[in-house]
């Protein structure tokens, strides 16, 4: 995945996995509040970033994680660390 | 404490259609929801190709991504037959179903054969790759009992009445005591089963399902002399059980009252069915229902076309009721429905007393004469007037069943 290519395949990633409407994909959407996604749904989230990226994603990683945005960037930051 | 227990609702998805009038309909005109398989041809060992698969049903709306996650299609079915069974019964939206007050007692044979495939894939693979949040839940023998739990909110107890073929006679017995006995007030009764290869390979592998490839609605063939096995077949069913005063005070429509539950076991063989304890398990509900077998005017057989299951069976009732009692299986019609079969039967067996005629066992065409003498119910069905009906289901492993209803007048 090329870096520029993250948030447009997080976003087709999610309108598929979650049934969720392409417009409400942004980077400022908040997980639980606008999408309605629930921790059972953040654990498969993290499931298909690992098939994504190639990379064992921590639940560290994702401590943080309100947003689309910080999502694109725990996906940006496990790209950058090399692959196994 | 005893209380009168009384069927309210009855909900369904099936072969032939997913309410009475259509499956009426279907039983009137003999007509059979067996189809070959086309794409079971690729397991050049299995030899049976048969199967009588749900017809095509649309969810609503409101089953969205949230509500299925967590399901197989067993759990869909188990879901939407309950909540079809609930409208008919008029208590969507009831707070009954949120007091507590309201159980479910639910089975199946088993979860969902995809998710458990995923599983199967990891111990082959040794990679958990497949596996998502919800593999196990969809998996779990109990997937359907809780995916219903979930959808309504209901708080009550949950009994998982996974006894294969007696999961839904199980469900509604269990579910009758359990209202009887002052625990709760309605209960969601039934079961489901979703179609995969496996349950048609458990039965090849054993040569009691039917290898009648090229005729497929003549398959199977309960009691005939020309019988060759089972045929798997697929649905679910729900039945409302509710206490009569309950069911009285707001004034809900009384389909019949759950008369006699019996329940035993074998603790003989595995597969091989034992005629004593079949007989046994008839005379316990007419026991618990406070009846003679003379009251009992029809008898609504597992008969599910293998040659020693129907033999045992037909012995069995013979003992019992004696030989002019008028019996038919409903299995010709929608094959072996397994976890659904029990509460498919007692749903249509009651329809039928309802409408004082009972459907044939389809293609029946010349009892076997190393079954017993029985009233067997062929052709275009039979006009009966009756009170009461018992409705009979035996499952591998040695569980015996038997349900007693009488007409609600």
């Amino acid at each position: 995945m090329r870096p520029q290519d993250v948030f447009q395949t997080l976003k087709d990633t999610l309108v598929e996995q979650f049934d969720l409407e392409p417009a409400k994909i942004t980077p400022e959407a908040r997980l639980a509040e606008d999408l309605d996604l629930d921790s059972i749904d953040a654990v498969d989230m993290i499931i298909k970033l690992q098939e994504m990226t190639g990379r064992k994603v921590s639940p560290e990683d994702f401590k943080s994680v309100r947003t689309v945005g910080d999502v694109q960037q725990v996906i940006e930051k496990l790209l950058s660390t090399p692959a196994p | 404490m005893s209380r009168r227990v009384v069927v309210t609702g009855f909900g369904g998805l099936t072969a032939l259609g997913h309410d009475w009038q259509s499956i009426s309909a279907s039983l009137r005109s003999n007509r059979s929801g067996v189809v070959r398989m086309q794409e079971w041809d690729k397991l050049d060992d299995l030899g049976s190709k048969l199967a009588a698969p749900v017809a095509p049903y649309t969810l609503p709306p409101h089953y969205d991504r949230k509500v299925r996650r967590s399901m197989a299609p067993v759990a869909v079915m188990s879901t939407r037959a309950s909540e079809l069974a609930l409208e008919d019964a008029g208590l969507i939206g009831d707070p009954i179903l949120k007091s507590g007050m309201t159980g479910i007692a639910y089975g199946a044979c088993a979860g969902g054969a995809e998710a458990t495939m995923a599983f199967g894939r990891m111990g082959e693979h040794k990679s958990l790759r497949g596996l998502t949040s919800n593999t196990y839940v969809q998996m779990m023998s109990h997937t359907g009992a809780v995916n219903i739990g979930l959808f309504f909110g209901i708080t009550g107890r949950v009994i998982p009445s996974t006894s294969a073929c007696t999961s839904g006679s199980q469900g509604i017995g269990f579910a009758y005591e359990t209202i009887k006995h002052g625990q709760q007030t309605v209960m969601i009764a039934g079961g489901a089963e979703e179609l995969s290869m496996g349950p048609t390979a458990v039965f090849d592998t054993l040569f009691a399902a039917s290898r009648r490839n090229d005729a497929p609605t003549t398959a199977p063939r309960p009691f005939d002399k020309k019988r060759d096995g089972l045929v798997i077949g697929e649905g679910a069913a729900t039945v409302i059980l509710e206490d009569l005063e309950h069911a009285k005070a707001r004034g809900a429509r009384i389909y019949a009252e759950v008369m006699g539950f019996g329940t035993n076991s074998d603790g003989a063989h595995i597969t091989q069915p034992q005629m004593e304890t079949m007989a046994r398990v008839m005379e316990l509900a007419l026991e618990d229902a406070g009846l003679p077998a003379s009251t009992i005017g029809y008898v609504n057989a597992h008969g599910t076309a293998t040659d020693r299951g129907d033999v045992a069976e037909s012995i069995a009732t013979q003992k019992v009721f004696g030989d002019s009692i008028p019996i038919s299986s409903l299995k010709g019609h929608f094959g072996h429905t397994l976890g659904a079969c029990g509460s498919l039967e007692a749903w249509l067996s009651i329809e039928m007393m309802r409408e004082d005629w009972f459907a044939p066992t389809l293609n029946l065409d010349e009892v076997d004469p190393a079954c017993a003498k029985l009233d067997y119910i062929t052709g275009e069905g039979r006009k009966l007037q009756t009170e009461h009906i018992i409705s009979n289901n035996f499952a591998f492993g040695g569980i015996n069943t038997a349900l007693i209803f009488k007409r609600w007048n």
